[in-house]
């Protein structure tokens, strides 16, 4: 028996040697970490167009005061499924194909550690949000609750409420099965010289992700999985008739959901991380207290999720502890910060389309982590909780923070992946055309929190028309823009050939491999050392 | 380019702070806590400027100075652990000096303590009820009728032409200048959020449970919040109205409720 299946195993492997099976197959049944890598980014891609698609019939309705195109139950539909969408098919798939593709070759694997789960956590995916969608044609409508499924609300969702428990279900699980990947490949399988503290920063902050998913995404299960027996099966975990506390289930989804934000914007500081020493020619500023930093606000995001609850009414203890342990992520996040300028200070930078959008990650994810520290403010959180104000913050750390380190990293991994360079001019396009639409959608929006609009209304007071329409006008002309950079993947082929090194300042084990990087590699073990002298 | 939108931006809000009327900022208000509220989001505002100039300022000398094009030559160092000591110390010095007015002001906000006037706030879909404890008087409160005729898709109403679209109640909450007034909320359904900006006060009507909160009026007027909480397809439309009058006037507006409320009673006997 064991003999049998060394055997076939030794079989697959000659066979792999040989290169990919030809069509369908190859990806229904991979097990290879770049094409399953590829499959998550350009499922996250498709994603991000569906759910731009969902934020563009948002916009149209709130461009103009009055209602002009949807019901207000199709209007709460758009953002919960945007916000889905966004959260769960766009970013952390986006993540998890870069992880995918990049972990194995900086730290010198052959593969991820447990290839056939790799397979399926990736294909769960286009069936969680297969059924997430069809939802759209059910009697009741999408889920329109928002994406925080508080109840008593949901349960007043249609037919979709369990489709949309059991599509949550699907993508927990996916995104579980991914981190343990992520986890088992980064501490069994580096390159033997590969301490810990000499990881790069991308894998270091997706081992500190994935740990924070293993912890979060059951708290975020079992929390539906209530919402589910409430429904159907009698139960009153939340239901106060029942003696059940709705309150409850805001305590345990923001457990799951603050830690979630970080799990979004973590190994967004990865990339940049890897990108703006490269361009700046120069070593990352204090690589290790940049590790203590991401473990801190690791640590932190665990204490801090009833800043999203202070109107609920918690005791005042309560309250003033969730305040300061809020504020204290300012100072890790500071610290990052601060070492990123410290990076570039006296460096020999250049301004290719990964720099630019790493810069422009800085520079806007600062403003939006500006916006955070007021919101932590209890009494100032009063006036902008549930308004537009906090829209503008997440869209500002979500958009020019994680969505801009997703095409920063696509952009500097690209030559690698193809072996052929982008089109510099279109990535610059992309670039400028992103930067100042993101900025003309969501900076008018907190002028709109601040004035007293609420989040989540299809339609709103006269005196908030003029930034709604700045507004809206930014965020199709960021839609469109998006465009350019599919333009820049389906064209991904054509440039010049790229080098091994692709950029003059990069270094690390991934530029040792050639471009594009070949079906296998490390199949043995590489010496650390390579890469060191590579950036010598 | 990022230095010129930034600017802009930086330039788009000193326009605005100059300019009053168009609402970009937090309003002020009309209680004590509303305006302490205020300045704690503008001293936590002015600070994110601050820092936000040396780090950025930092930032912007670095990409024109320190770029390949000028010649620069890339240094060397990798770390500083003083430096990195400094940039921690300092943001924990700066968050302090924020914390401790944070929680003066919070404080002052939970204590809702011998109020004057109590009211029962019960949030509807889509509607909010008020009951005046000891007064006996209790009203619905739901949009007010222009609103309600011009808001359908395909109305054919301009909303431009209503007057206080979507802000206006049928019948508003009527309280005292001057007057401590509790509130105690809660709800009949879903979770509703009870908030009016110039009052500074936003808190969860929730069901199954009661939440207090509480403001004191200084200015005779009318402040117009909305439902905070998303609570349904009509969560847009139901808005909260507070006219605040003198204490003759409220005491006269109470006479007439009570009075009303006994003829109702007698004529249904």
């Amino acid at each position: 028996m064991t003999t049998t299946t060394v055997d076939t195993h030794a079989a697959d492997h000659e066979h792999d040697d040989h290169g990919p099976t030809k069509g369908i197959k190859r990806w229904l049944f991979s097990t290879n970490h770049k094409d399953i890598g590829t499959m998550y980014l350009i499922f996250s891609l498709v994603m991000f167009f569906v759910g731009g698609a969902m934020a563009m019939v948002i916009r149209s309705e709130l461009a103009i005061p009055g209602l002009q195109f949807v019901h207000p139950e199709f209007f709460n539909s758009m953002t919960t499924m945007h916000a889905l969408i966004m959260v769960f098919g766009a970013v952390m798939p986006a993540f998890v194909g870069l992880a995918n593709w990049m972990i194995p070759l900086m730290i010198g694997a052959p593969d991820m550690a447990l290839p056939r789960m790799n397979n399926w956590s990736f294909w769960i995916l286009p069936v969680a949000f297969g059924i997430l969608l069809s939802t759209l044609l059910m009697p009741g409508g999408a889920p329109a609750s928002g994406w925080t499924m508080y109840p008593p609300l949901v349960l007043q969702t249609g037919d979709a409420f369990p489709f949309l428990i059991f599509s949550v279900h699907l993508m927990g699980i996916s995104s579980i099965m991914g981190s343990i990947n992520v986890i088992v490949t980064i501490i069994n399988m580096r390159a033997p010289d590969m301490t810990l503290l000499k990881m790069p920063m991308f894998v270091w902050t997706w081992l500190i992700t994935a740990y924070l998913l293993i912890a979060v995404m059951p708290v975020l299960a079992g929390a539906v999985t209530m919402l589910l027996t409430d429904q159907f099966f009698g139960t009153s975990f939340f239901l106060a008739a029942g003696g059940g506390d709705p309150v409850m289930f805001q305590h345990i989804f923001w457990f799951f959901g603050h830690p979630e934000v970080y799990i979004m914007i973590l190994p967004a500081f990865g990339v940049v991380s890897e990108i703006i020493p490269t361009f700046s020619r120069k070593k990352l500023f204090g690589h290790d207290s940049m590790v203590y930093a991401a473990s801190c606000i690791a640590f932190l995001s665990f204490i801090v999720w009833a800043h999203h609850m202070f109107t609920v009414g918690m005791p005042l203890t309560g309250q003033l502890f969730f305040m300061f342990a809020t504020m204290l992520i300012a100072v890790p996040t500071g610290v990052k910060i601060f070492n990123w300028v410290a990076t570039m200070w006296r460096g020999a930078m250049t301004f290719e389309t990964p720099m630019l959008f790493s810069l422009a990650f800085v520079f806007l994810f600062t403003i939006g982590g500006f916006s955070g520290l007021m919101l932590a403010i209890q009494p100032a959180d009063v006036q902008y909780h549930d308004t537009y104000f906090v829209v503008a913050h997440f869209h500002y750390v979500l958009v020019p923070g994680s969505v801009f380190a997703i095409m920063a990293g696509a952009y500097y991994w690209l030559p690698k992946w193809t072996g052929h360079m982008y089109n510099e001019k279109l990535g610059k396009l992309h670039f400028w055309a992103s930067t100042i639409f993101v900025n003309i959608t969501f900076f008018p929006q907190h002028f709109l929190g601040l004035a007293g609009m609420p989040r989540r209304i299809p339609d709103y007071s006269v005196q908030f028309a003029d930034f709604n329409m700045i507004s809206s006008i930014g965020a199709f002309g960021f839609g469109l823009s998006q465009l350019i950079f599919v333009l820049v993947i389906l064209t991904a082929w054509k440039g010049a050939k790229a080098t091994d090194r692709v950029w003059e300042g990069s270094h690390g084990l991934e530029w040792t491999v050639p471009s594009p990087a070949p079906w296998h590699t490390f199949t043995t073990p590489p010496k650390n050392r390579i890469a060191d002298e590579a950036f010598e | 380019m990022i230095r010129k939108s930034f600017w802009s931006l930086l330039g788009l809000f000193v326009a605005s702070t100059a300019n009053a009327d168009w609402a970009l900022n937090m309003p002020k208000g009309a209680t004590d806590l509303s305006v302490e509220t205020y300045n704690l989001h503008m001293m936590v505002f002015w600070w994110c400027v601050a820092i936000g100039v040396l780090v950025f300022g930092v930032m912007i000398i670095s990409l024109f100075k320190h770029r390949k094009s000028q010649g620069a030559e890339p240094a060397s160092f990798s770390h500083s652990t003083t430096a990195e000591i400094i940039w921690t110390a300092i943001p924990v010095v700066i968050l302090l000096i924020m914390a401790v007015p944070a929680a003066e002001t919070m404080i002052k906000l939970e204590d809702s303590r011998d109020p004057d006037i109590s009211i029962v706030v019960t949030a509807y879909q889509w509607k909010w009820h008020y009951k005046y404890q000891d007064e006996g008087i209790e009203f619905y409160s739901s949009l007010a009728r222009p609103s309600v005729d011009a808001r359908r898709l395909e109305s054919g109403v301009d909303v431009n032409n209503v007057d206080n679209y979507l802000l206006d109640v049928d019948r508003p909450l009527v309280v005292p200048k001057g007057a401590k007034v509790r509130l105690l909320l809660t709800s009949n359904d879903v979770i509703h959020s009870w908030w009016v900006p110039e009052l500074a006060i936003k808190k969860d009507a929730i069901p199954g449970i009661v939440n207090e909160t509480w403001f004191n009026v200084n200015e005779v007027g009318t402040y117009r919040g909305q439902c905070a909480e998303l609570c349904g397809k009509d969560h847009g439309y139901m808005p909260v109205v507070v006219e605040v009058v003198e204490p003759e006037a409220y005491q006269a507006w109470v006479d007439t409720r009570t009075d009303g409320g006994a003829q109702l009673a007698s004529a249904q006997n």
